[in-house]
């Protein structure tokens, strides 16, 4: 659908002249949307409303903005202004920073999409006028930056539609919803993904394993639902441990009993992989023959393992450079429609941060904190529900079609 | 000198006497060229409200030669819109009458005003599409003035700028269908505004409705100093509201500006 933002500014709600352009949208066919409206601040200020208006054809938009034209409304012919990179890794001064609202920028009298888009980054056009959304490390000199806001024009969010899968939902954090009929939702939604074409991204920390939910998502995967799984070196080390030596961090599984110098299993599951070379091997030489990351290896499904300081080994698999393992999980989360965020702050928030708005985001933690810093941190498409992970792992498993646990 | 009832000071306007006044062009439906002026008669009507001016009213009026060419120039409220030391001047509409614009902005300059000129292509009548109200500058849109001029009007005198919508051909100007009153009240004809246009007025003051062959008369085309109303003749009802309400009308012939549709109001510039 045709849309132009314009803008109204003036004494606009004394005179009603923005309900009066609110109803000739309306009247012609069009639709409007106020994206920012700033009162004035004393009596004699002007207001200013930023409007998005849009129509089912561009003549009717045409129509729509000559008409509104005559009450004040403005429209935007301003371009975006751009700046070359003055250095490889460097944006010039006052780059537009991006958030991951759909964006589209003002470039030779049309408006093109920033797709994909992604948060805290920069809009760089390469030549033959492509677009594309990138973050500082990947600017090279001389690079064409957009710099301010002129021409830039960000699409919010838009009102869920109630018979959406996750429309009940509420963006707030709760431990009080109803945990099974969220559930529910998300297998909806899993099920929408893969209907229309749409990969699903699960993000999970060590505490699956810690809870004995491990065998969950390995069914979960076994079972072809999950496209990419975005994890550290723990989750990767227990899963393996486990699979080795039947314990998570030297606790058994089967029945929590502390293992005797079992504390050094992990160690001894990391080390035999790297003996192995990676974790491909040792599922083809045999040796690891089940847990999450076999079932990655067997049904093909992509994996990013991101190192941090504090990790044992790492497993020869774990990408210790993290901007190379920025580069990897973004390389991994085009078509991403639904990202499920397991028990782990670090790698959802990370993951938060190259999720465009549009994808439908879940995060489950057993402690709000970490649900409450993915959406501080701008990831506000997310829901969070606060449950224990295995509960949510073994609900999901149960309800997703064709999981054998 | 006479002082007014607006606190102690002579109420100042701006007049141009009709030493080339006629009818050269149409463009509003009053104007019609087979229906001229008699130029005579004119003048003695705009002397008489000269008079009605300077002595029942007690204003100051200060003259503008009228330019030959600039047939229109008497109408002097459209020169601008004048507060303080500033003059906003006007960017007509038809070019038939930009000719009045620098002969305007060359007396606001020699008597002592600092003369700003409208954003470029905003077309904006002066006083005739701006009237101050109380805490408002009332402004009128969309047939003669654009509505970008009441944004650029409201930053020069920092003032609320309420734009009203005129729909209606032969009420081109606001000064010719709203007439404030004090701070608080205006009479106005409603069907020259749009339903917008009408609640705004009604929500902000107190308001008499003119009627429709009173409106036709420009009823609302009066010069208001102090408590005396000087308007068009033919207005009973305006002028028994008026009464009513403390207001000293004083009625004047103006059959042969009301040709070229203009009447009281039209002929005077408010200077202060």
């Amino acid at each position: 659908m045709p849309s132009e933002v314009v803008r109204l500014e003036g004494h606009i709600i004394d005179s009603l002249t923005l309900s009066k352009v609110m109803d000739i949208i309306l009247r012609e066919g069009g639709e409007y949307h106020i994206q920012r409206f700033a009162m004035g601040a004393t009596r004699s200020d002007p207001s200013h409303a930023d409007i998005e208006v849009s129509a089912p054809d561009a003549a009717t938009l045409d129509r729509i903005l000559h008409m509104t034209q005559q009450h004040g409304v403005q429209r935007s012919t301003g371009e975006v202004n751009l700046v070359a990179a003055p250095k490889d890794g460097v944006l010039p001064e006052g780059f537009y920073s991006t958030t991951n609202l759909p964006t589209r920028i003002r470039l030779d009298s049309t408006w093109t999409p920033v797709d994909p888009i992604e948060m805290d980054c920069a809009i760089v056009v390469k030549s033959e006028g492509i677009v594309e959304c990138l973050p500082m490390h990947r600017v090279v000199k001389g690079d064409r930056v957009v710099v301010g806001d002129q021409g830039v024009h960000v699409t919010p969010v838009e009102r869920r539609d109630p018979d959406d899968a996750f429309g009940f939902m509420g963006s707030e954090v709760s431990t009080e919803r109803p945990k099974a009929l969220v559930v529910a939702a998300i297998v909806q939604a899993m099920l929408d993904a893969r209907g229309q074409g749409g990969r699903i991204l699960f993000v999970g920390g060590p505490a699956i394993l810690h809870t004995g939910a491990g065998r969950f998502l390995e069914a979960i995967i076994k079972a072809g639902w999950i496209d990419v799984l975005f994890a550290g070196n723990a989750l990767a080390t227990h899963d393996i441990e486990r699979a080795l030596f039947g314990t998570s961090l030297g606790v058994e599984i089967a029945t929590g009993n502390s293992m005797a110098h079992g504390h050094e299993n992990h160690l001894r599951a990391i080390n035999r992989i790297r003996g192995c070379g990676s974790i491909r091997a040792a599922v083809e030489n045999g040796t690891l023959t089940s847990g999450i990351m076999h079932a990655c290896i067997t049904t093909g499904t992509d994996f990013v393992l991101a190192g941090s300081i504090r990790d044992d080994g790492p497993l020869p698999d774990v990408i210790t450079d993290t901007i190379k393992a920025q580069d990897a999980m973004r390389s991994q989360v085009k078509g991403v429609a639904v990202a499920l965020m397991v028990a782990t702050t670090l790698h959802s928030v990370a993951t938060g941060n190259l999720l465009p708005a549009s994808v439908r985001t879940l995060c489950v933690d057993s402690d709000a904190d970490s649900v409450i810093k993915l959406m501080d941190r701008g990831t506000h498409q997310a829901f969070g529900i606060v449950t224990d992970c295995e509960f949510f792992l073994k609900e999901l498993a149960g309800r997703l079609p064709g999981v054998e646990v | 000198m006479t002082e007014v009832c607006t606190g102690n000071q002579t109420t100042r306007v701006m007049m141009c006497a009709p030493a080339h006044y006629s009818l050269e062009y149409e463009i509003n439906p009053w104007m019609r060229l087979e229906n001229r002026p008699d130029t005579e008669l004119a003048a003695e009507q705009w002397s008489k409200l000269y008079e009605v001016l300077t002595t029942e009213a007690g204003a100051e009026v200060s003259l503008i030669g009228q330019v030959e060419g600039c047939p229109d120039m008497v109408f002097t409220a459209n020169a601008g819109l004048v507060r303080g030391e500033i003059a906003l001047l006007a960017s007509f509409r038809h070019p038939q009458r930009a000719l009045e614009e620098p002969h305007f902005a060359e007396w606001f300059s020699q008597n002592g005003y600092t003369v700003y000129m409208p954003p470029t292509g905003c077309r904006f009548e002066g006083e005739g599409d701006a009237l101050f109200a109380g805490a408002n500058l009332l402004a009128g849109y969309l047939k003669r003035s654009d509505i970008c001029s009441h944004r650029w009007m409201a930053e020069m005198f920092s003032t609320t700028v309420l734009s009203l919508e005129l729909v209606d051909d032969r009420w081109y100007h606001l000064d010719t269908c709203l007439l404030p009153l004090g701070d608080n009240r205006v009479a106005f004809y409603p069907g020259a505004f749009d339903a917008y246009a009408q609640t705004v007025i009604r929500h902000h003051y107190e308001t008499i409705e003119v009627e429709l062959d009173e409106a036709l008369r420009f009823a609302c085309n009066a010069v208001v100093i102090g408590e005396t109303v000087v308007l068009p003749n033919g207005c009973p009802h305006l002028e028994a509201n008026l009464r009513k309400l403390g207001y000293k009308p004083v009625s004047v012939e103006m059959s042969e500006f009301l040709k070229s549709g203009g009447a009281s109001k039209c002929l005077t510039l408010l200077l202060n």
